[in-house]
């Protein structure tokens, strides 16, 4: 029994870092005004990226190897991202098309990089991932909970303390107010889908590099970044709740890893596709009843043009 | 609109959807070519720039363009087996376009339509067109849940649609898997099991070999295994186009995605319209998925939980290139299953053949701002027109 508590908490603290740093992403572009739904695309490419980078600095110190291979997924996520910030900001193009262009662009994307690195038609990548995971009191810690953390912190405090959170709130809310008090609309837009671009790329890397020794690239993130977009609704656009909904959400993804292994579990023989159904299920019951006070911001997917009114 | 103003509409609209596949192979191209490059690099002997671009040009490109014709005996029906489904989830794209709504969720749709038809062929054993219609209910029932979130708690269609394909996905590979001993579900092939002979007779779509005499000759002996489904998607798109446009339903559709506002004060019920062009849209791409399980090309995996179906995402970019035009979603899915089967065929030693997913990846980004590109060519159009007119005022 506490092997298999421990196995849980494993599995939630590994899902809850990473869909609170992508809900997190998420949440950037779109307290901007723009709805990020490339994020699984996102995620696919900066796990490819950072799974790349590992690879290349496999020997060398850990601390180096994370430090780079973290920052090269991040590098990746954000400049990918760019593609979805030129569509819909200078181009006003529709974002949720440009997002799904992006996320089946991501796969192809990655499946033939991994191809040719392989030099097989397989899209496998092995590497090793000692460098990422601590032992803890027995549990096994990954330095992705670290940097979540980091992350959580510093995405309060520059959303609600910094006067650059203020202007890119000011921007998904009521973008004409913000640019006649001198805010540049465009500029803070970019900002916005960056950071999630960076957010997004670190999380996909966190997603496939702590858990298992090797990823074929055939299956992406598995849809972690629609759940991620989920968990930012559930979150209701906010930093502190988010966390709590990647919590909750992680829980029930883990209990459908564990379900067919765990004696507890395994005795009520649910299937673990209900485990996996049930985040979904959940946030679809918080839309439907915030739905009269829902906190998205005002003016995310409009696209901002300094003519209109 | 008089007609000159129609034509010069239709034009830009084809025009700028030439311009995207265009750019999209180009794009295509340059990768083969860098592929192909970093190919004999890596290979360590002298080469010339000329044998990078012959093998990027014959082993990749031209297959690819070439699609089904580089091996028309197997490849024409699979091409053709590819098409009426892409059709499908096209035309359900296209459709809720119309009503100014983003049916992100045919995957979802295309899923239980998969399942409904294929419960039905499996464990009811009904025939084929009974398995079609439910195909279609299945996959409306869950077109018009998003419908009615949109309509009655005004969620975004794309939010809901997107959890919607996961939760149907999630829901029909237990109900097909049920723990390893399901009814639907051959342990042997971890799929579901092969229709079409034995007691499953009756349960295929028939093929085409029906219309053909009894020795086939030319493109019908290549043809001859192939189910007639192409035909119910292409009729389908044709009914849709007149519903679309020259019914009273359909120009209350068009008037919901013009302006939901303008339409509720000209008396249009927005909410009924949002739901009924949801389920609609559900049933389209439910029928396509009973169209492709039901010819018997291919099995359900209710073990890969990890990704949708792809027809149901690739039906955004047909959707697209078409610009919604019911008629033009039968050349745009031909195209989108052209260049597929076609990346199948390229070298794969040297190209992956997901490099035809790339090519419509890109395609779909241009089409995010293609009205970019169809204001360009319309203005250019009117430029040529203008300048026609001026001359003959002259005379």
């Amino acid at each position: 029994m506490p092997n298999e508590i421990l196995l849980l908490i494993k599995y939630t603290l590994l899902y809850s870092s990473v869909l609170m740093m992508v809900a997190l992403g998420g949440m950037f572009a779109e307290r901007s005004g723009i709805i990020n739904i490339a994020l699984e695309g996102i995620m696919v490419i900066g796990g490819l990226i950072g799974v790349l980078a590992t690879q290349m600095t496999h020997g060398m110190n850990p601390v180096i190897q994370v430090a780079v291979s973290v920052i090269a997924a991040g590098l990746a996520g954000m400049i990918y991202s760019m593609l979805l910030a030129f569509a819909s900001i200078n181009l006003k193009a529709d974002q949720t098309i440009g997002g799904t262009a992006l996320n089946i662009l991501a796969t192809a994307i990655a499946m033939v990089i991994a191809k040719r690195v392989n030099g097989s038609q397989s899209s496998k990548l092995d590497y090793t991932n000692s460098s990422f995971i601590f032992n803890v009191f027995g549990i096994d810690v990954n330095v992705f909970l670290f940097i979540g953390l980091v992350f959580l912190i510093l995405s309060f405090v520059i959303l609600y303390r910094t006067r650059l959170g203020l202007r890119l709130r000011a921007c998904g809310e009521h973008p004409q107010a913000a640019d006649s008090v001198g805010i540049n609309v465009y500029k803070m837009r970019y900002i916005g889908v960056l950071l999630s671009g960076f957010l997004g790329g670190i999380g996909g890397f966190a997603y496939i590099v702590p858990a298992v020794q090797s990823w074929n690239f055939e299956v992406g993130v598995a849809g972690m970044g629609f759940l991620a977009l989920a968990v930012m609704i559930f979150g209701q656009w906010h930093p502190i709740k988010i966390f709590f909904a990647a919590i909750f959400f992680s829980l029930f993804k883990s209990l459908a890893n564990i379900a067919d292994s765990v004696s507890f579990l395994s005795r009520l023989q649910w299937p673990k596709e209900i485990y996996n159904m049930m985040p979904f299920i959940a946030s679809m019951v918080v839309l439907a009843l915030t739905s009269g006070r829902s906190k998205a911001p005002k003016a995310e997917g409009i696209p901002y043009d300094k003519g209109s009114r | 609109m008089n007609h000159l103003e129609k034509l010069k509409r239709g034009l830009s609209t084809v025009l700028s959807a030439l311009i995207s596949v265009a750019i999209g192979l180009a794009f295509g191209f340059i990768i083969l070519f860098l592929l192909s490059l970093s190919t004999y690099a890596s290979a360590g002997e002298p080469f010339t720039l000329k044998q990078v671009f012959d093998t990027a040009y014959n082993e990749g490109f031209l297959r690819l363009m070439k699609g089904c014709f580089y091996m028309v005996r197997r490849g024409l029906k699979t091409e053709i087996s590819q098409a009426a489904p892409l059709i499908m989830t096209g035309l359900s794209v296209a459709f809720a376009f119309k009503t100014g709504l983003f049916n992100i969720g045919a995957a979802g749709q295309y899923t239980l339509g998969a399942f409904g038809a294929l419960y039905c062929a499996i464990v009811l054993k009904l025939p084929w067109y009974l398995c079609l219609l439910a195909s279609v209910l299945f996959g409306a029932v869950w077109g018009a849940i998003p419908g009615f979130f949109k309509a009655y708690f005004k969620i975004n269609e794309v939010i809901t649609s997107i959890m919607f394909n996961w939760i149907g996905l999630y829901a029909v590979n237990t109900l097909i898997y049920g723990g390893g001993t399901g009814a639907m579900y051959c342990a042997k092939t971890t799929k579901t099991w092969v229709i079409g002979s034995g007691v499953y007779e009756g349960t295929t779509i028939p093929n085409i070999s029906v219309f053909l005499s009894e020795k086939p000759q030319g493109l019908g002996l290549y043809l001859k295994d192939t189910s007639i489904a192409i035909f119910f998607a292409i009729i389908i798109a044709i009914i849709l186009y007149i519903i679309i446009n020259k019914t009273t339903f359909g120009y209350e559709i068009r008037a919901c995605g013009h302006s939901q506002t303008a339409a509720k004060y000209a008396g249009i019920s927005e909410k009924r319209n949002i739901i009924l062009s949801m389920a609609i849209a559900g049933g389209l791409a439910g029928f396509g998925a009973g169209l492709y399980y039901l010819s018997g090309v291919a099995e359900w995996q209710p073990l890969v939980s990890t990704s949708l179906p792809g027809f149901g995402f690739d039906g955004i970019s047909v959707a697209l290139l078409a610009s919604s035009n019911p008629i033009g979603v039968i050349f745009s899915a031909l195209f989108i299953a052209h260049i597929d089967v076609g990346g199948g065929y390229m070298n794969a030693s040297f190209f992956p053949r997901e490099i035809a997913d790339i090519v419509s990846g890109i395609i779909i980004y241009l089409c995010a701002f293609m009205l970019l590109f169809k204001t360009a060519i319309s203005k250019g159009i009117s430029r040529v027109f203008g300048a026609k007119k001026e001359l003959e005022g002259g005379k």
